[in-house]
């Protein structure tokens, strides 16, 4: 194999361009969906979990059990076991098992009951007396829910959420390589398969870019929310 | 204004078995009086306050304040008339996140008030509890003595005819206990709110409630009467409470 120059390699880079703008693209649009996904889902799941736990508002054993359950049940699939498992729901749902929005239904499933846990943690932090201050004023379940509950835990649902964003960039990866796209499924093709290490270094360090960015965007966003 | 008829609450023990914290009482508060709640620890004051908004649900009895029989409303018809009874808290329950502007509008907020009502609501109950200058700051910024204040100040804001006080000053020093004190025993005077108080300290009894109830394990042992800061009492445990005070 020859001797591959600095210039050389980003020459090759370069002309790969289109290609990387592309798997971007592609990884934005699996995060997306699936960071949707859990924020509408997983979202009402985890306030659910919560409030249904012994003590809280709608204590209920059997309710909170039942949902635990199945959420820990979703949790144990390794990912990529999961992803294969959903192969015909994928089918089902997008009409192929192919390309990032096929691969984001694995992804959304896998990030609803994730993105649920972090939200019930984070709701766990509100002291209870603040809860019971509103009951005691005569507000409703959802004015509970809206107006003390998400708003008194708002900087830690963003923590969450970064959290969540984070793991998921890398799963997104895991969802590429078997048909997705992304960033992830380019390094493999170029870097791994067809030794261009050039390009595996680059889309590694696109990634540490990017999780520094959202890793950043999280704690300022936290920081500014938070007024305890 | 309030009455508790044969009320009795028990709780589950961790351990099993259980706790009869408030035993088959009844009480009368009067309207526009403030009324003490006073006992030892674990002798059932917190719960028998809590009966009155029904924070606690009775296992048996009623529970009725302003005419309305709360035991036997809905759910929705309770929530409205938790409007009419605020609440004080010892540890304050005010929400971090909101300023103390917002906090004291929370209750106008779900009550539904229109927001220019809510804001002239809110800059008067700021007067009335000396805070004006504090209405943009975080609950975080204040001494524990404001935080009271802005409690009391939300408590007050939708108007309601009964105020509960739950050891309102067992978290501030003395000086400070004194300024929560007057500030609930002004907003009394000034607009006939009935106002319940639990304590543990005869000092608060004396110092602005006008008769009070003496508690030990879950019942009430005597009502005492309080003239010009003289409380009478006619039962040991409460001339022991007296002594130590």
């Amino acid at each position: 194999m020859e001797e591959l120059t600095f210039a050389q390699a980003l020459a090759n880079l370069s002309d790969l361009a289109p290609e990387i703008g592309q798997a971007s693209l592609e990884t934005g649009l699996m995060l997306g969906i699936g960071l949707t996904a859990a924020i509408l889902l997983g979202g009402p799941l985890g306030i659910l979990l919560y409030l249904t736990q012994p003590g809280q508002l709608f204590a209920h054993r059997t309710v909170n059990g039942v949902l635990g359950w199945l959420v820990n049940l979703v949790r144990s699939f390794p990912f990529i076991i999961l992803m294969v498992s959903l192969v015909p729901l994928t089918r089902v749902l997008v009409g192929s098992t192919i390309g990032p929005i096929a691969a984001a239904v694995p992804l959304s499933f896998a990030a609803i009951p994730y993105f649920a846990r972090l939200v019930e943690q984070t709701l766990r932090e509100i002291p209870r007396g603040v809860v019971e201050a509103a009951e005691a004023m005569g507000a409703s379940p959802a004015q509970i829910i809206v107006k003390v509950l998400i708003n008194e835990a708002r900087a830690g649902l963003i923590s969450s959420l970064t959290i969540l964003t984070i793991s998921f960039l890398s799963y997104s990866a895991v969802a590429g390589v078997v048909g997705g796209g992304g960033i992830g499924d380019l390094a493999i093709r170029y870097g791994y398969y067809r030794f261009q290490s050039e390009v595996m270094i680059a889309m590694v360090l696109l990634l540490v870019v990017i999780v520094q960015l959202i890793q950043f965007a999280g704690n300022r966003l936290a920081a500014r929310l938070d007024k305890r | 204004m309030i009455h508790l008829k044969n009320v009795h609450k028990r709780f589950q023990k961790p351990e099993g078995g259980w706790f009869d914290a408030v035993r088959d009482t009844s009480l009368h508060v009067r309207a526009g009086e403030i009324f003490g709640l006073i006992g030892f620890s674990g002798a059932g004051k917190s719960t028998l306050l809590r009966l009155i908004n029904l924070l606690e649900r009775p296992d048996s009895g009623s529970v009725t304040v302003d005419g309305q029989p709360l035991t036997a409303l809905s759910a929705s018809a309770l929530r409205r008339a938790r409007q009419n009874i605020g609440m004080v808290f010892q540890q304050f329950n005010l929400m971090a996140n909101r300023t103390v502007a917002a906090n004291i509008a929370f209750p106008l907020e779900i009550a539904g008030w229109q927001q220019a009502d809510i804001d002239a609501r809110v800059a008067e109950c700021l007067d009335i509890v000396g805070l004006a200058d504090r209405a943009q700051h975080y609950p975080a910024q204040l001494s524990g003595g404001q935080k009271q204040r802005v409690g009391i100040a939300r408590a007050l804001a939708p108007r309601p005819h009964v105020i509960l006080a739950d050891e309102p000053t067992s978290a501030l020093d003395p000086k400070t206990t004194q300024s929560i004190l007057d500030c609930l025993q002004d907003i009394n005077a000034r607009f006939g709110v009935t106002v319940v108080i639990v304590t543990h300290e005869m000092h608060v009894i004396r110092s602005i409630c006008h008769r009070a109830a003496l508690l030990d394990a879950g019942e009430v042992v005597e009502i005492l009467s309080v003239q010009d800061k003289q409380v009478s009492a006619q039962s040991a445990l409460a001339k022991s409470l007296l002594e130590v005070a």
